[in-house]
């Protein structure tokens, strides 16, 4: 917990979505931490006892460096290390699009954890609609910045698609937000969110 | 001034000293060297675990080479274990030959060295060594049991075989267990010094030691603790001090050259007996052995927090093998953080230079 005091970085708009899911003294695992910011601040806010796993190297040694138990690892070959309920909140936070298997990792998101809580960016977005429709061009925005040749994204989704694959896969959708510039949007959030933050459970 | 702490320490603890392959030693001498000043209530205590070669002169000028401690990359003012902050503790290992008991001691019951009446000695004995080490600096707990490579091994054991001893540890370039050929490679070097003469079923003189026979054991383990990748750069195919090839069995090749100036400068520090003892000790090191080959059961009890660290030429220990721990470790719930570096040197990437590997320990050791 933090000291009285001390106030932690705010965090950036969505992973603040995805904290908001995660209870207090929660046991977390986030998977595609990045330096872990995000797990840095649950452990000081919110007493979460966190692991996370990160692919890269320097990353890694970035949150180690917060005191964070991090594993250089790859969600799509390593979550079958992870015992049945191992945690209480599993993680996924924009790196959904960046997996080979996507179902796969879904499916060993809510066998590792009792909730998963996953955020991508979302493809129905109006911008990347119409980048499509009018530009003929794949879409480079706000949440999604790279182009089409370099970025590690490989399986995009609309929020549609997205409850679509966890209705197939018959996954529990506990909540289901769509945000915009961080704002959470209610109207049409297949067409105006820009980001999809669910929570998922078995 | 506690004479305990400081350089060139050596204590003998008498009494028997029991030995997990059911030898006993009549009495048990360590050699260390401390580093920096235990605080009041003894918490800042980090224990250095020695390489196979290794010893206790891990951050002070080395009694017979000159050389500067071994690890004051990573030990030494403004490092990640600096003296200024922790209590630094660094011990020869059991089975060592320089100065804690080992085959090259005298057997305190008839007055003759040991050398291969000398016990054979396992991993959890060198631990247990230091455990008693610790006892004698009035020491319960240590924040850190740091070690690479067979060091790594021991700080493994520590954990699991003194759980409530250890809050920290810091396992680099190692593995849980010897490989196959991790005890090929050995054995070329044990047969190497038993096939000298001069070994002489291990009863040599001190000044008449199995020299060729430990200098080729040597060269054969110095290869594996580099990389091709490494060796190619650092010498590629270039020739020493000629133009073109002797057609004779000289040292042509500058590789040729390195190696056997390596060997024979090592027999200059080091006991052949002692290095049959220890390599012996680290091929029958297997972690998961007593729990019928489940690494995870092994891990079941630590209460510490470990972080590994592997390096990507390393093919004597390689990153496969600290995954296996790391998923052990994460199977038995116990926090584990782990980093593949990226590093042309090999195995011996661990005492080079190495930024990241620095801010890695430094972030697990202060958080």
């Amino acid at each position: 917990m933090t000291p009285p005091g001390i106030t932690p970085i705010p965090l950036r708009p969505d992973l603040a979505a995805v904290a908001a899911a995660v209870p207090e003294g929660a046991r977390v695992l986030d998977i595609g931490c990045g330096d872990g910011q995000l797990l840095a601040w649950l452990r000081d806010t919110k007493g979460v006892e966190g692991r996370g796993i990160e692919l890269d190297a320097g990353d890694v040694a970035a949150a180690v460096g917060r005191g964070l138990a991090v594993v250089q690892g790859d969600a799509d070959t390593d979550l079958g290390d992870y015992a049945d309920d191992a945690f209480d909140v599993v993680i996924l936070s924009n790196t959904l699009q960046a997996m080979q298997r996507p179902a796969e990792v879904l499916a060993q998101l809510v066998r590792i954890g009792r909730s998963a809580v996953v955020s991508f960016p979302n493809f129905g977005h109006w911008r990347v609609r119409l980048s499509l429709a009018l530009g003929g061009r794949m879409p480079v925005t706000r949440s999604l910045p790279v182009s089409w040749h370099e970025t590690p994204n490989i399986h995009f989704c609309t929020i549609a698609d997205f409850e679509a694959l966890a209705d197939q896969m018959r996954l529990t959708v506990q909540s289901r937000t769509g945000l915009a510039a961080g704002q959470p949007v209610t109207l049409w959030p297949n067409l105006l969110a820009d980001t999809g933050v669910f929570v998922l459970s078995r | 001034m506690d004479t305990r702490f400081g350089l060139d320490r050596r204590v003998t603890l008498a009494g028997d000293f029991a030995l997990a392959g059911g030898g006993v030693l009549p009495e048990l001498t360590i050699a260390y060297e401390t580093y920096g000043t235990l605080n009041a209530n003894r918490s800042n205590a980090i224990l250095v675990c020695h390489a196979l070669t290794g010893d206790q002169y891990l951050a002070s000028t080395h009694p017979i080479t000159g050389k500067p401690g071994w690890w004051t990359r990573l030990v030494g003012p403004g490092k990640p274990v600096d003296p200024e902050h922790w209590f630094v503790i660094c011990a020869n290992v059991l089975g060592g030959c320089m100065g804690s008991t080992g085959p090259s001691s005298i057997d305190p019951r008839d007055g003759r060295a040991f050398a291969m009446r000398f016990p054979v000695i396992t991993l959890s004995d060198m631990v247990a060594a230091q455990a008693r080490l610790l006892d004698h600096l009035g020491i319960d707990c240590l924040a850190a049991v740091i070690g690479g490579s067979m060091g790594g091994m021991q700080a493994l054991t520590w954990a699991v075989n003194h759980p409530a001893r250890v809050k920290k540890v810091v396992a680099i370039a190692t593995a849980a267990r010897h490989s196959a050929q991790n005890i090929a490679f050995h054995e070329v070097g044990r047969q190497a010094i038993m096939a000298d003469p001069n070994w002489a079923g291990g009863t040599y003189a001190p000044g008449k030691p199995p020299a060729a026979g430990l200098a080729v054991a040597r060269m054969a383990a110095h290869i594996t603790y580099l990389s091709e990748e490494g060796l190619t750069e650092k010498f590629g195919r270039r020739l020493q001090n000629r133009d073109t090839v002797s057609f004779g069995f000289d040292a042509d090749f500058q590789v040729e050259s390195y190696l056997r100036h390596q060997g024979l400068s090592f027999v200059e520090r080091f006991d052949a007996n002692s290095y049959l003892y220890i390599t012996r000790a680290m091929d029958y090191f297997d972690l998961a052995e007593a729990h019928d080959g489940n690494l995870a059961r092994a891990f079941a009890g630590v209460q510490a927090r470990f972080c590994l660290v592997s390096f990507t030429s390393d093919w004597l220990y390689p990153t496969a093998e600290s995954r296996r721990i790391v998923r052990a470790l994460n199977a038995a719930g116990a926090p584990v953080s782990f980093v593949e570096l990226e590093s042309p040197f090999g195995h011996d990437a661990f005492l080079l230079d190495a930024p990241e590997m620095n801010r890695v320990v430094n972030g697990f050791l202060t958080a």
